[in-house]
């Protein structure tokens, strides 16, 4: 990796240089070739490292560089700790003639609205949130994924491995793109299993409901106490203590955006049954990639089951606590992408939903 | 729903002791502080540095001397949980050096120390890990059982499995107590908070005293720090303290200054923090209860529940007089 980017600086440098000559020798031409594309990213609350949510918008980024390394150049920044600075990072990267400009997570639905008026030449990618009444020309892509289908399979395979007829669900805050997660969950659980039993439980209604591993911890173990032999996460760091709580309890939980069996302490890795892989490296170099070929368009994309946007995490790990489960899964997949079923995106979708279900 | 009716259940009681836990170090942290004389508000940032450097502690000590860990695994906490306190000393005394020495308003010191704890966290985490907000796992300690208790059955889950630095905290409690009601340095120190005039008079360091009481109030806050990172969670997590500085002040306060008080007020907030977890249909929203601590300590503070017996020379600077 290291190296990649060295030599990606390394052909930069050339660039650079060649840039230089060429506008020396020929002062009144404008230097066409050299023109690179740039592309930035402001990372939500969280940052690198967070092994999930934004690690894969960079490895996303990561890909682009690789793959046009020659013609786009990139930047990636970081808020400070609440976030409170995002605004302030865009218009930064706005200001400095960036191109293309991400905004990882939908806190920062407002600030990009913003910011997208003041630079109407500059494009934005929006992951999660959304911006009404965009059109193709719109600045602002609205890159959204149908969490609900994945978190369907997920919900699917706890009913279908739980054994004492219990499931659980931990989310960070309290908002309807969380909402969303549980009632994929609960849809798919219920449609395989009517008999079984879902308890959700959030941290809290703020940002801050995403890193509270304490908390998380002390949730999933009522859940476990409740009887409850497998827990779903959606909650950023807050998962971390549901995984510790599964440990200690010595039962299942599942991870959440990237393939959390991957990253996760030793310990905690028998305990990952699976996890529900959101594609957010997916969107991020789609859209790098339309924009330098030329194709960016404004408005909304859905990365759904279809698409490769979401899905269940298959790994060395956990291959053979899914194996019994996962000709079933596949099925399901099937369903929901020949439409044959449709998952609820919400809490009131989800009523009706399980109306429709055979008693 | 049958949640509802057991309000009392052990694993609620048991879930109610962990989460009192931070609260009440952090707490008793601040009896000794302004005892002393000195309010020290910046027991959150304190707390911050508890939880990050408890995990640097932890983490580095298992990776210089895994054979050493590997016999004995109890000594990486351990080291996590001295690295904490030092830092949370290390922390406490510039607060002590700027309101003691310099006489700074102790409010503005203490925030000052809560948004220097938030940015120094993230840059240290970068620094040592690579990335800017979690630390990679640590171990914690291993679980105890308690003597005696253990035996019975139905006691399970508050007897067995729990944590050595619950039994550690509650015993500085009772130390605490003992301490600044019956030995020559407690009472000196609560002499320095009443009236510091009066202690120097009487051949008292006044300074010196205080500065005990804000460096022992760091290594508590520190260590309330070590114990969410390496007991609860496991590793170091930006924001992971939520605040538990703040409640913790105000146990301190409803609990009048005392460290049984503390205790007390500190088991009350955990009980209710536990229940707004476990209890499935409670009878009012949980956000009540996440404001009750702060509710409280403002009718204390009003005079509404019993008289606030604060030291008299709480957060005032001492001057001394020049000869």
């Amino acid at each position: 990796m290291r190296g990649m980017r060295g030599v990606g600086v390394l052909a930069l440098a050339m660039v650079v240089v060649l840039a230089i000559t060429a506008c020396q020798q020929r002062a009144q031409q404008p230097a066409q070739q050299a023109k690179k594309f740039k592309v930035g990213i402001v990372y939500d609350v969280g940052g690198r490292g967070d092994l999930s949510f934004n690690d894969m918008a960079f490895a996303g980024l990561e890909q682009a560089q690789r793959e046009f390394g020659d013609r786009i150049e990139t930047r990636d920044l970081e808020p400070t700790a609440g976030g409170e600075n995002r605004e302030e990072l865009l218009r930064l990267l706005a200001g400095e003639n960036y191109d293309l400009i991400f905004g990882i997570g939908f806190l920062f639905t407002d600030s990009i609205s913003r910011v997208a008026k003041e630079f109407p030449n500059v494009k934005f990618g929006l992951i999660d949130g959304f911006v009404p009444d965009l059109t193709d020309a719109s600045n602002i892509v609205c890159l959204l994924f149908n969490e609900h289908e994945g978190s369907f399979l997920v919900g699917a395979a706890a009913a279908l491995k739980s054994r004492t007829g219990v499931i659980g669900f931990v989310g960070g805050m309290k908002i309807p793109l969380i909402e969303k997660f549980e009632a994929g969950y609960i849809a798919g659980a219920r449609y395989v299993k009517p008999s079984i039993r879902v308890l959700s439980d959030y941290a809290g209604t703020t940002g801050e409901a995403f890193r509270d591993p304490v908390k998380g911890k002390e949730l999933a173990l009522a859940q476990y106490d409740r009887r409850a032999d497998i827990i779903y996460h959606a909650s950023g760091g807050t998962g971390i203590g549901v995984f510790e709580a599964a440990v200690v309890k010595k039962r299942l939980a599942i991870g959440v955006d990237a393939d959390q069996s991957l990253t996760v302490k030793d310990d905690q890795r028998p305990q990952i049954l699976t996890s529900m892989m959101k594609r957010v490296d997916v969107s991020v170099f789609e859209t790098i990639k339309a924009f330098v070929d030329g194709q960016y368009k404004g408005g909304y994309k859905n990365f759904g089951l279809a698409e490769g946007g979401v899905g269940y995490a298959e790994n060395d790990y956990n291959k053979d606590m899914i194996a019994d489960i996962k000709d079933r899964l596949e099925d399901l997949k099937q369903k929901i992408v020949a439409g044959e079923i449709k998952v609820p995106a919400s809490k009131a979708e989800l009523d009706t939903f399980l109306k429709s279900l055979p008693k | 729903m049958e949640y509802v009716t057991s309000l009392l259940s052990l694993a609620l009681i048991a879930s109610a002791i962990r989460v009192t836990m931070p609260i009440l170090l952090a707490a008793l942290g601040a009896v000794y502080s302004e005892r002393g004389g000195v309010i020290n508000i910046g027991l959150e940032g304190i707390m911050i540095m508890g939880t990050f450097f408890g995990a640097v502690g932890d983490y580095v000590f298992a990776r210089q001397y895994p054979a050493l860990v590997a016999a004995i695994p109890d000594l990486a906490p351990a080291a996590g949980v001295l690295a904490a306190m030092l830092a949370g000393m290390a922390f406490a005394l510039i607060h002590a050096l700027v309101t003691i020495t310099f006489r700074v308003d102790q409010i503005i010191s203490g925030v000052a120390l809560n948004l220097l704890a938030v940015g120094l966290a993230r840059f240290l985490n970068i620094l040592f890990f690579g990335v800017a907000t979690q630390s990679p796992g640590v171990s914690g300690f291993t679980p105890v059982d308690i003597p005696i208790l253990e035996g019975i059955p139905v006691l399970g889950p508050i007897a067995t499995g729990i944590s050595p630095m619950i039994l550690v905290a509650l015993l500085l409690v009772l130390i605490g107590h003992w301490t600044l009601l019956r030995t020559r340095f407690g009472l000196r120190l609560r002499g320095v908070g009443e009236h510091p005039r009066a202690a120097d008079t009487l051949g008292i360091n006044v300074y010196g005293m205080r500065y005990a009481g804000v460096l022992i109030s760091g290594a508590l806050a520190g260590m309330a720090g070590a114990y969410l990172a390496i007991e609860q969670a496991h590793l170091y997590f930006e924001g992971m303290t939520q605040g538990r500085g703040f409640i913790a002040l105000a146990a301190m306060i409803f609990g009048n200054w005392w460290p049984l008080g503390a205790l007390g007020a500190s088991a009350l907030f955990g009980y209710f923090d536990a229940l707004s977890l476990r209890v499935v249909v409670l009878p009012v929203p949980s956000q009540f209860i996440n404001v009750l601590p702060h509710i409280v300590s403002i009718l204390v503070l009003a005079g509404f529940v019993r008289r606030a017996q604060p030291p008299a020379a709480d957060g005032v600077p001492y001057t001394k007089e020049e000869e």
